[in-house]
């Protein structure tokens, strides 16, 4: 079977821009540590929200140091917390976020940022992420979750260190 | 080697133009009817979908609100369901069908291609019935999208309908399969036809692929709607889903390459470069095409990230038959455009027949699917994924693919294909050789607007991305200047489907033609199949493959997923 040179040319720069693009997501996983929403987040009962001891209260925990755990409930047509009272958080520290789903599936997208993960209910999402600088965010739901879905938002405030008080302390 | 696809019965002049009518029609008459009532179904599907999609554009961008927002969903899931899955599907089944029977000189039979194509119906009217029904106050409804995730709840109608649409494909499946057992018993020795291997290589991905949302819907979502199981796992479903949700991209995307590959080479004035090269593609195809759709769920939780990098490795790799594609359909335009005198390193382009609409609806959908390309390699980097996940980068993306090189493509063939079916020579042919380029024109303000308003992280799949606590920012041009785009290039999109409905109707209605002035010869390739390994056409060896590739991508994650129980973590229906 005959193969132009110039197939074979393109042949082996194609490959070769595969074989880079799969080098940059490994280095972007490995090297600079981007982490996948993965398993780790664990599993819920979706109906019983409210069992559970910290979906049953969500909201930001402190975790440590610097380290704060949030918790976030996605449901028709809003975030708890998110929507009626902002998301808090202090700048300059480590947040975990856990969204989960409390009917369908929603999306939990912190606009303009690379928070992004599919709330799917009986799984939570499990992201770790800093927020340098004082703030504020819009969240929105990008996945359809029914007919008022274009009205599920919310608000995300990266509050200065000293105005910061965790609404709950220990997670 | 009975290879080459000329039919004796042609005389053909220097510039390719038939001077008997020698229709497909004249000889394939059963089959040519077949064609017809699929492309009947399609182009109804097109014309609605494509309705709803201007509303959409139009409603989206604020310009114009001519329906509630809550029953924007009810168009969204018409226009993604009459559009991905009806127009396509029942086009491809149409093309097949002609590629198939004309390849192999083989008739199909006329009970099974009756049955599938009823079967396909049935289905289809099912669902539209159940979705459209929607905009009514009659309780029934389905308006979940053509992506129906559990636990939110169509009527069981719409699941039934579903079904019996893929189930028609199998059975369409199995009628060209038939064909090509009647072809090979009388020609033990040949090499398959190119068109007709290209045919039973996607259909082989079809059955492959299709067996993820065929076990969702059949085993899961049907006795979920009826109330035989009182719950089911959003994420079991959901990945079932997308198990079949990216290798339904190639089954739209193939029938293009056909195309590209067979016809726009003759249509440029010359033939394919190489024959074996073009297998090669087709059972990349069939290898990489299915296991990759986890990449659909990069931000998924409950997936471990093994799996998704694993889908990474392969969905890059699929790059590869793309890429080759890109090779060798302009090379072949290239060598077509010199046959007719072209010269100089880019002059060439001059020569090429861009008042043929065929000629230019195909070329220009294949340029648009190159953009496509690229902003698919970013949805495809699992890192850099989260910047556009279900943002309006992604329809702007697909609006590329499908909407483009699959749309465009398949209406662009039409207008060489239609004469072929029918008998009758094209009408009102000045709109048809403007119609492709006004699409061109309305998709590039379309689609480049929606991909930049991803980024701004404006999100997709909603009636009213205006929202009281968020403001987006648009990383390059204004969020305002983007919607004028979204709204013009939605506006002469339907502008285009217009004008193509326009000359297909036209067509269809006039009288049949002594002459007609295209014929479907394929001019037999510059490297034939000859001298290339005949392992290429086995296609038991390839399909084996593919399960063995699916096994491995599929087979751990799944069954993490079916290990703590088949329907658990439960959800209970959530009626729309």
């Amino acid at each position: 079977m005959e193969v132009h040179r110039f197939e074979k040319l393109w042949l082996g720069l194609a490959l070769l821009l595969i074989v880079a693009f799969i080098g940059t997501v490994t280095y972007g996983a490995v090297g600079a540590g981007v982490q996948m929403i993965d398993d780790s987040g664990g599993t819920v009962e979706a109906d019983a929200l409210d069992e559970h001891p910290q979906f049953s209260q969500p909201g930001t925990y402190k975790t440590g140091e610097n380290s704060y755990d949030v918790y976030v409930i996605a449901r028709q047509f809003l975030f708890q917390p998110g929507s009626s009272e902002p998301i808090r958080v202090p700048a300059g520290s480590t947040v975990t976020f856990h969204v989960t789903s409390g009917d369908v599936v929603h999306g939990f997208e912190v606009a303009s940022t690379n928070v992004n993960a599919m709330a799917i209910p009986g799984q939570i999402a499990k992201m770790t992420v800093e927020f340098e600088e004082p703030g504020s965010y819009g969240v929105v739901c990008h996945e359809y979750c029914g007919a008022a879905h274009h009205t599920m938002e919310g608000q995300l405030r990266v509050l200065p260190q000293n105005e910061f008080t965790a609404n709950m302390t220990e997670g | 080697m009975a290879y080459a696809d000329e039919h004796p019965d042609d005389t053909e002049t220097a510039d390719g133009i038939s001077t008997e009518r020698a229709a497909f029609l004249d000889r394939y008459p059963h089959e040519a009817f077949v064609v017809r009532l699929n492309f009947l179904v399609a182009f109804a599907a097109l014309g609605i979908g494509g309705f709803f999609g201007l509303l959409q554009a139009l409603h989206r961008t604020g310009y114009l609100r001519l329906i509630p927002s809550a029953d924007y969903y009810t168009m969204l899931t018409g226009h993604g369901v009459l559009l991905a899955l009806v127009f396509t599907t029942f086009f491809i089944a149409g093309i097949f069908t002609w590629a198939l029977t004309r390849a192999l000189d083989e008739k199909l039979s006329p009970r099974l291609s009756y049955l599938w194509f009823g079967t396909m119906l049935v289905g289809t009217v099912l669902a539209a019935v159940t979705i459209l029904a929607g905009f009514t106050d009659s309780g029934i409804s389905a308006d979940v999208l053509y992506t129906f995730y559990p636990p939110m709840q169509a009527h069981p109608a719409f699941y039934v309908g579903a079904a019996l649409l893929i189930v028609g494909s199998w059975i369409a499946g199995a009628d060209w399969f038939l064909a090509y057992r009647r072809w090979r018993s009388k020609n033990p020795d040949s090499r398959i036809p190119l068109q007709a291997f290209m045919v039973l290589m996607t259909t082989l991905m079809w059955y492959l692929s299709t067996l993820g949302v065929a076990v969702e819907v059949v085993v899961f979502l049907i006795p979920w709607s009826l109330g035989w199981i009182s719950q089911v796992d959003p994420l079991l479903t959901r990945s079932l889903f997308w198990f079949f949700g990216h290798a339904v991209v190639y089954f739209w995307l193939l029938p293009a390459y056909l195309v590209w590959y067979t016809i726009l080479p003759k249509l440029a004035g010359g033939r394919l470069f190489s024959d074996p090269l073009a297998r090669v593609v087709f059972v990349l195809f069939l290898l990489l095409s299915t296991p990759v759709g986890f990449h659909h769920q990069y931000v998924d939780p409950g997936i471990s990230e093994g799996f998704k990098f694993i889908a990474m490795t392969n969905t890059m790799f699929l790059l590869l038959p793309s890429l080759l594609t890109a090779f060798t359909v302009v090379a072949s335009i290239e060598h077509g455009a010199r046959q007719s005198g072209g010269t100089g390193r880019l002059g060439w382009l001059r020569s090429l027949p861009w008042t043929n609409p065929a000629f230019s609806g195909s070329a220009l959908a294949g340029l648009m699917f190159a953009a496509g390309g690229f902003s698919g390699m970013i949805n495809a980097g699992m890192n850099i994924n989260y910047l556009v996940h279900n943002t309006l980068w992604m329809p702007g993306h697909f609006h590329l693919t499908v909407g483009t090189a699959f749309a465009l493509t398949a209406m662009a063939i039409t207008y060489w294909l239609l004469p072929q079916i029918t008998g009758k020579e094209l009408s009102l042919k000045g709109v048809a050789t403007v119609q492709p380029f006004v699409w061109f024109v309305g998709m590039t303000l379309m689609s480049n607007a929606m991909h930049r308003a991803g980024l701004a992280g404006v999100p997709r799949r909603t009636a009213e991305p205006q929202y009281q606590n968020v403001s987006f920012e648009g990383v390059v041009g204004g969020i305002t200047e983007m919607q004028i785009q979204i709204a013009i290039g939605g506006t002469l999109l339907f502008v285009a489907l217009a004008m193509f409905l326009a000359v297909i109707t036209a067509t269809w209605l006039s009288g049949r033609s002594e002459r007609i002035s295209v014929n479907g010869d394929i001019p037999a390739a510059l490297s034939g199949p000859e001298n290339s390994p005949r392992i290429l056409d086995d296609m038991r060896v390839w399909f084996g493959i593919a399960v063995v590739l699916v096994i491995i991508a599929y087979g751990p994650p799944l069954w993490a997923l079916a290990s703590d129980g088949l329907l658990a973590p439960g959800s209970p229906p959530i009626p729309v």
